[in-house]
């Protein structure tokens, strides 16, 4: 008897090994889909890049003063007419980046600190929920209040005192983006602030420092790098960011420093370009995807760099 | 211990300087304190703007015309059947109706100014009303039309002068003059939750946009949740720790911060340059999404499979469960609950992002809600930005009505987010 179920055991079995291949195999290409999107994105932003750098040098593009690229649009122009000189996109998301940056640090990290030194655990619990809604809150509708109550908000204000404000303001895209980055700064900051060993601190109170003064010049000393960190992962969400600065700062490029005019980012101008009815292979559309692949690998770099010191910060202490 | 004595400065000096240290101390403690404050005060300041400006979109002017429905003015004979009732120009009819109720106006400008008083839409509800009420055909009625934006929006305002510059004086007297009638009221507007988009901002509604959001939703799901959960089981449960995998580990985190924007060059390059899918479909929205949603997914599988304790896998290895039957059986129901946690996060997230649905075409104008995956469509966030970019002023207010329809739903999203982690969390 033993004998004859032998052999219906070993088919069982051989069955259940081919079943459990094919499982691996679903389970191993599922999660090589990850490796596909990076190769995905990457390949398809290199290659259409490529054809745009074969009808404007890489130099004129990374360096160039001037953006103009409706000019290519018209049929009596060879396709690479347009002006395609990058500088001023960059300048402008620098400038509404450097604008949100302005606003969140300081209120992110000020509430981080209170949060985690000061609050209490209830207190602690109701706000840093009511935080996070910030940063639910659909891009879209970010954009909608810049341009609708912040900008006529900002250019009422500034004619009242003497300064001229244009109606889409680097000022009030980065304002209202600075409000949306806050609680990424400040989750990463608590994080930091709490991962300080207590020996510290209570070193600190052993010689006498009040709590204001222990965390000053002890607990933000050694948390500042990790902060730094989590400020570079805000920058990267901040030079991606899209739909605020579409809606909010301008179309035009434009090279200035003064965050009341009117700028255009990277974003912007990816945007502007594809969104329009022009055929996919146009300079004006290849344009969009050069300044994706900037775009990817300035966002790329800042995350790599600033998530390897927060997880170092992080774990410092452990 | 000899008598000391210090000089009597010293002291004070002391004194003042915890005094001083205790005041730095309370402004420190306020400045942290007001940083919250700020922030939060901006976003009830945020959302009480949106909800004052937004509540508009929900209710509508309606305006009471005597509509002369007799068979004379319908220009229709004695015997006629239903389907003469369809052909009638309503059009007509509602421009006359309203000049009957100003009949000292005249002149063409003056009655285009009148007519124009009644919403794009009030032929069509004119002739719904007809159809559907055959049998008061014959006598004249009192109906109730919906007002032209502007004429709402002034309505809507308190008959402020400054919310209606549209409006010309004339206008403002005839409004005042169906007012002291009582012939203008405002009612819930139920089209602005069951029409689809238009250039009209009195016929405009939502139901269009929810519709294109709803497939798109729908395909990313199917496609990031069965990926996404099945590449956390594999990483979590099956993977080797080798440099593959910590490549791949590392691949998935800088995934989940790339800027939504690139997704949407490259499904703009790949799903409609490569693949030739068709532009402003759903189908490719829902496709973008998913790459985008599907690193965090990843992430919050990997964590919740993380969560159970490995003495369940051991013992279902123990009684003879091969590993896949152990990871199937066992691990992954446990692990469910915080899965799907994670991946409504993760839709509640896709539902509002707008910039690589604009990449892959779907902004352009579309007034029939879509039906199937494949048509043009719209999505909730997109139908704000088209909106909020309309010159017309009434649009503004349908723009924030349309923002609180998608923060309806994200709430919904994320209270139910919410009931399942309370309601399945274990702690082992």
């Amino acid at each position: 008897m033993a004998l004859a179920s032998d052999k219906d055991l070993a088919g069982h079995r051989q069955s259940q090994l081919a079943i459990e291949r094919v499982v691996r195999f679903v389970l191993v290409s599922c999660a090589a889909t990850a490796i596909f999107i990076t190769l995905g994105i990457i390949g398809s932003l290199f290659f259409e890049a490529m054809r745009f750098f074969r009808d404007v040098p890489v130099l004129d593009f990374l360096f160039g003063l001037e953006w103009s690229p409706q000019t290519a649009l018209r049929a009596d122009q060879v396709a690479a007419s347009g002006r395609f000189g990058a500088v001023p996109l960059f300048a402008g998301t620098a400038l509404t980046s450097i604008v949100a940056l302005t606003i969140s640090a300081p209120l992110g990290i000020f509430s981080a600190i209170y949060l985690s030194e000061y609050a209490t655990l209830g207190t602690r619990n109701l706000i840093k929920p009511l935080l996070e809604i910030l940063a639910g809150i659909p891009t879209v509708v970010y954009g909608f209040f810049a341009a609708l109550v912040i900008a006529p908000a900002l250019r009422n204000y500034g004619a009242q005192i003497g300064l001229d404000v244009a109606s889409e303001s680097a000022l009030a895209a980065g304002l209202v983006m600075g409000v949306m980055i806050i609680p990424l700064i400040s989750s990463i900051s608590d994080d930091i602030i709490s991962a300080v060993p207590r020996s510290l601190r209570e070193g600190s109170y052993g010689l006498g420092a009040t709590k204001s003064e222990t965390i000053r010049k002890v607990v933000l000393p050694a948390a500042l790098p990790g902060i730094a960190g989590g400020i570079l992962l805000a920058t990267s969400r901040a030079v991606g960011e899209t739909m605020i600065v579409v809606m909010a700062a301008g179309l035009a490029a434009n090279l200035t420093a003064n965050p009341l005019e009117a700028v255009t980012t990277v974003t912007v101008q990816i945007v502007v370009l594809l969104t329009g009815d022009q055929e996919f292979d146009s300079t004006k559309t290849l344009a969009a995807f050069a300044l994706g692949l900037t775009l990817f690998f300035v966002t790329l770099t800042l995350n790599v760099i600033g998530s390897q010191i927060v997880r170092r910060f992080r774990e410092q202490y452990d | 211990m000899t008598e000391q004595s210090y000089p009597p400065n010293l002291v004070t000096d002391a004194v003042d300087g915890v005094r001083k240290r205790h005041r730095k101390e309370i402004r420190f403690r306020l400045l942290g304190l007001s940083a919250i404050l700020a922030s939060l005060g901006f976003l009830v300041f945020f959302i009480a703007s949106i909800v004052t400006t937004g509540y508009g979109a929900f209710v509508k002017t309606v305006v009471l015309v005597d509509v002369d429905l007799t068979l004379d003015s319908l220009g229709l004979e004695d015997g006629y059947t239903p389907k003469d009732l369809e052909e009638i120009s309503y059009r007509t009819v509602a421009r006359n109706a309203i000049r009957d109720m100003f009949p000292e106006v005249s002149g063409r400008s003056a009655r285009r100014e009148l007519t124009g008083l009644l919403g794009a839409g009030a032929e069509f509800e004119l002739k719904d009303f007809v159809l559907k009420n055959p049998d008061l055909v014959g006598a004249p009625q009192s109906f109730w039309m919906t007002a032209s934006d502007d004429f709402d929006l002034f309505n809507k305002g308190g008959a402020r002068e400054e919310t209606a510059t549209q409006l010309s004086s004339q206008q403002k007297d005839w409004y005042r003059s169906l007012l002291r009638d009582s012939r203008v009221k405002t009612t819930f507007n139920a089209s602005f939750l069951t029409a689809s988009d238009s250039r009209d901002p009195e016929l405009a509604g939502v139901w269009g946009a929810i519709k294109g959001s709803f497939f798109a939703l729908g395909i990313c799901l199917l496609l990031s949740f069965t990926v996404g959960v099945l590449a956390a089981i594999y990483l979590e449960e099956f993977a080797p720790k080798n440099r593959w995998t910590s490549l791949l580990e590392v691949n998935i985190n800088n995934l989940a911060a790339v800027p939504s924007i690139t997704y949407g060059l490259l499904g703009l390059a790949i799903f409609l340059g490569i693949f030739g899918l068709p532009r402003s479909a759903s189908l490719v929205g829902g496709m973008v999404l998913a790459l985008m949603t599907l690193p965090t997914i990843i992430i919050s599988s990997r964590v919740s499979l993380q969560a159970v304790p490995p003495s369940i896998r051991e013992a279902a290895l123990g009684i003879g469960a091969s590993h896949i039957q152990a990871v199937f059986h066992h691990v992954v129901p446990l692990a469910l609950p915080g899965m799907l946690t994670g991946t409504i996060i993760g839709m509640a997230r896709a539902l509002g992002e707008t910039a690589p649905l604009l990449m892959i075409g779907m902004v352009a104008f579309i007034a029939d809600a879509p039906a199937s995956v494949l048509d043009p469509a719209s999505a909730l966030p997109v139908q704000v930005y088209l909106w909020a970019d309309s010159p017309e002023r009434a649009f503004a207010e349908k723009t924030a009505g349309a923002i609180l329809v998608l923060l309806a739903f994200l709430v919904a999203m994320n209270m139910a987010a919410v009931v399942l982690r309370k309601r399945f969390e274990k702690r082992w």
